[in-house]
């Protein structure tokens, strides 16, 4: 026990101030976009796509998983604006934008969840009472970039700019009114699609790595949680927290 | 066109525990049996990437394909029932070993005083306690009766656990010592202790040391892993159909097991059945199963619902009171409940396993005095330990935002840091609580679904008001730097609302005018079928059901033997 604990202590503490320093996240600070600039190179100027430099291809980073299967650049752009101000970066560590949640989400929408696979689609979509669940015909992949457009052309009425370029505190104002149902997408309420929003933003700082947000497990590391590991007989009668590095399902392979 | 299969004797409708169980004792006594289970088929493999909290908690991957059915909800007849279209906190089992794979694994009997509660109610505090549209029932069975196979069903699974001197006498200790008393329970235990209470370890289907049943099979010890509710577990530690009954009937060679196989309907002539109608649910091709006996075990919602889409039995009438299908639908009430809040103290809450917890037996049933509150019956007020998963739980102290900056850092902060005082609590049946069929819905093969008529009654909100109190009482005794508490119960959300303990629509009881089946689950009405689960109890108790369920399931099998042997014939 006190083994696994003074390695959890010194494996965590370590693990974090390297986070610190690669990501330049000072504390507080809002990054949006910033940590992704080795991604993004599509994200409009086409000519950056093009021959890589040898140090890009050198670049340890690289991460097959970390390409877009749903969104267009621009829809992913304000995915990550959006859900950075749902998790922000600050003195903790990563936010949305830094544990590849945009990625997430793209996967996700991807996916047969994306489309409602296992959910109840039949019959008559009714207006459903406060105790009732609400009753929505749309895919959740198109809820999603009904919720995106509706975000831009929002900040456009309002602010007279994309929701991209605006300042921190007005993304959170039209949030907030996307959260009180203030805004009304075509055939649902606003409200709707910033649950889908929070969820997914959860999800993605939350979920298993190989899903593709919580990068190097950072969304864990944060709130001492280790993962998925096998068992903890020591630590469930432990009177002091033990600390652990994380371990993602990638550690049960092969077993 | 349906094709005609061979006739068998007996043909089970769904292979959770209580399938499972039926199908282990019936072969073993040599019975030729066909066990038909919609979902797929399961094994340990299943379980070993299960470490996966999106996948199984989330996106709900043992989970009854909704796609495929669900169920209608309204809270009173005027409103128009609306599907649940996907899951909230409301899941249904699915594949072979039902929700006994995904279940927590919490093992209880019900109490002396459950079995026997119109009579015990009114012997003590008169026949107004409640109003009379509360349909309360005794269940036919008294608890000395069901003691012994509630005994045969905690050695099958090996149950951990420590006697109650407050609960039923036990002829035989659990089979296993309890579980691990985590630091966090010693805080329970030492306050619930000075309040003059008597603490005592949940029991527990998650195996507190290596265990080897009557039939033969061997566990290995729970190792706390903490992915338990929602998951199978990889080290068969935790009872599950798939790892103890099932494979026990496999091994006699008399079971055959059909997956992806959904019954649609019970053929019969009114007073006996002679077969079941399936569809294969990957090919669509439609089958007709003919056997002599039918033993329903599709849980809570299909047992109803065959039932009525089968024309078996007579559907419950809420505006005469008449009829029994349907009736005394109940639930359970959990809203009260302290949150503690600490500021600089962190508990290994990541570690724990499904059934790991403490509770207290003083305020269930009738351990306290109800003379001078409006409600019978309680809760066991507890602390548990199951595994914070990061997704699923952040608290917050209220007031804090549920997105942005401070609820990032509120919910890092007290990831480790909060404690839980809660309650469950037992829900008495009412007229209007019942379930039928949906006049507009249906499921993917034309079939109506089942619509749900629920709300809580007055008697769920005063419980839940009083038991509020004593999980905040004991919560200041425990200690904390900040405390919440969840005093009153909100109208009934079918996504909202946590607990997956349905229970009643084909009720028990000694008088075939009040209630479907007998003491042993035959149907009155049609002596070859047999419908087993917890849509047999008259009314929900304070615990989790499956225990019960068990040992019904048990008691149903040498029925179902006897009734072979003695070529039909009522039971009772
Ligand atoms: C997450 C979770 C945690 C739980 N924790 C606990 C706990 O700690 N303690 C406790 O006592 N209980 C617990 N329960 C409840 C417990 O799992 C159930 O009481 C128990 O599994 C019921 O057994 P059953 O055999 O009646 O039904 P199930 O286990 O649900 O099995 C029914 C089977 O029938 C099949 N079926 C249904 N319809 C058809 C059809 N038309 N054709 C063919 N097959 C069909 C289903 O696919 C399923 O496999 C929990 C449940 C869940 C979901
Ligand atoms: S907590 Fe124990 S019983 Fe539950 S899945 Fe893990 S090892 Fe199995």
């Amino acid at each position: 026990m006190e083994e696994s604990e003074k390695y959890g202590l010194d494996e965590k503490g370590s693990s974090r101030r390297k986070f610190l320093r690669n990501s330049g996240v000072a504390a507080g600070g809002v990054v949006v976009g910033s940590v992704l600039g080795g991604l993004i190179g599509f994200g409009g100027e086409k000519q950056h796509q093009a021959p890589k430099t040898e140090h890009e291809h050198a670049a340890p980073a690289a991460n097959p998983n970390a390409a877009l299967m749903f969104f267009t650049p621009d829809q992913y752009q304000t995915t990550i604006a959006a859900t950075e101000r749902i998790f922000p970066a600050d003195e903790n560590g990563p936010g949305a934008a830094d544990l590849n949640v945009a990625i997430y989400i793209d996967h996700q929408l991807a996916s047969p969840w994306g489309i409602n696979a296992k959910d109840y689609m039949l019959g008559a979509f009714y207006k459903a009472e406060a105790t009732q669940q609400e009753q929505v015909r749309i895919l959740r992949k198109d809820l999603f970039l009904l919720g995106l457009k509706g975000l831009d052309d929002y900040s456009g009425n309002k602010f007279d700019s994309k929701f991209t370029s605006l300042e921190g505190e007005q993304q959170d104002e039209i949030l907030t009114e996307f959260e009180n149902g203030e805004y009304k997408l075509s055939g649902v309420s606003s409200s709707i699609f910033f649950d889908l929003l929070r969820i997914l933003t959860i999800e993605g700082a939350y979920a298993d790595p190989m899903y593709g947000g919580n990068k190097d497990m950072e969304g864990w590391a944060m709130r001492k949680f280790p993962g998925s590991r096998m068992n903890y007989n020591n630590e469930v009668v432990s009177k002091e927290f033990i600390e652990l590095e994380p371990e993602s399902l990638q550690s049960h392979m092969g077993h | 066109m349906s094709t005609k299969l061979p006739k068998v004797p007996a043909v089970i409708v769904g292979m959770g525990w209580a399938g499972g169980i039926i199908a282990s004792e019936l072969t073993k006594a040599g019975i030729k049996v066909v066990g038909i289970e919609r979902g797929k088929e399961r094994t340990t493999n299943d379980y070993l990437m299960g470490h996966d909290e999106l996948r199984f908690q989330h996106r709900t991957e043992l989970m009854q394909d909704l796609s495929k059915e669900t169920i209608t909800h309204r809270n009173d007849p005027n409103m128009r029932a609306l599907p649940m279209r996907s899951y909230g906190t409301f899941i249904v089992g699915d594949g072979v070993g039902g929700a006994g794979s995904h279940w927590n694994g919490q093992t209880y009997r019900f109490l002396p005083y459950d079995f026997e509660i119109k009579s015990l109610t009114e012997e003590k505090y008169g026949t107004n306690k409640l109003g009379s549209e509360y349909t309360l029932q005794d269940w036919g069975i008294t608890y000395d009766e069901i003691e012994p196979y509630y005994d045969t069903f905690e050695k099958m699974a090996g149950i951990s656990g420590e006697t109650v001197e407050m609960y039923g006498h036990r002829s035989n200790p659990y089979p296993t010592g309890p579980m691990v008393k985590t630091p966090t329970f010693e805080l329970f235990e030492e306050a619930t202790k000075k309040l003059g209470y008597h603490p005592y370890m949940l029991p527990s289907a998650n195996l507190s040391e290596n265990y080897t049943n009557p039939d033969g099979i061997s566990r290995s010890a729970c190792q706390y892993c903490a992915f338990c509710e929602n998951f199978g577990c990889e080290y068969g530690a935790k009872a599950d159909p798939v790892v103890t009954v099932i494979p026990v009937a496999k091994e006699t060679g008399n079971l055959d097991l059909r997956t992806h196989s959904n019954v649609t309907r019970i053929l019969n002539d009114g007073t006996k059945a002679t077969g079941v109608v399936y569809v294969n649910t990957i090919t669509g091709e439609e089958f007709e199963q003919p056997a002599d006996v039918v033993i329903v075990t599709s849980y809570v919602f299909n047992n109803v619902r065959l039932l009525l889409n089968s024309n078996l039995g007579t559907p419950y009438n809420p505006e005469t009171g008449e009829g029994s299908i349907g009736k005394n639908y109940c639930y359970q009430v959990s809203a009260g409940a302290t949150t503690l809040f600490y500021e600089d103290k962190a508990f290994n809450n990541y570690a724990g396993a499904g059934a790991l917890g403490i509770e207290i037996p003083d305020f269930a049933g009738d351990n306290f005095d109800h003379s001078d509150v409006n409600f019978i019956h309680g809760s066991g007020i507890r602390m548990t330990q199951y595994g914070n998963r990061p997704i699923a739980i952040n608290q917050v102290p209220s007031g804090t935002p549920s997105w942005g900056a401070e609820f990032k850092k509120q919910s890092i902060k007290y990831a480790n840091s909060t404690l839980q005082v809660k309650s469950q609590g037992a829900s008495m049946p009412h007229k209007d609580n019942y379930l039928d069929l949906d006049p507009e819905y249906k499921d993917a093969y034309g079939m109506p679904l089942l619509r749900m008529t629920y709300d809580y009654t007055e008697q769920d909100k005063e419980l839940v008001k009083y038991m509020s109190k004593v999980t905040r009482k004991i919560a200041e005794k425990i200690g904390a730097d900040h405390y919440e508490t969840t005093e009153e119960q909100a109208t009934f959300n079918v996504n909202v609302d946590t607990n997956t303990h349905n229970t009643g629509g084909v009720i028990m009881g000694a008088d075939s005018k009040t209630s479907a089946v007998n003491s042993y689950l035959q149907m009155w009405e049609a002596e070859n079928v047999f419908v087993i689960g917890a849509s047999a109890f008259p009314h929900n108790s304070s615990f989790n059901p499956t225990g019960t369920i068990g040992a019904l399931s048990y008691r149903a099998s040498e029925g179902i033997i006897k009734y072979l042997k003695d070529g039909g014939g009522s039971l009772v």
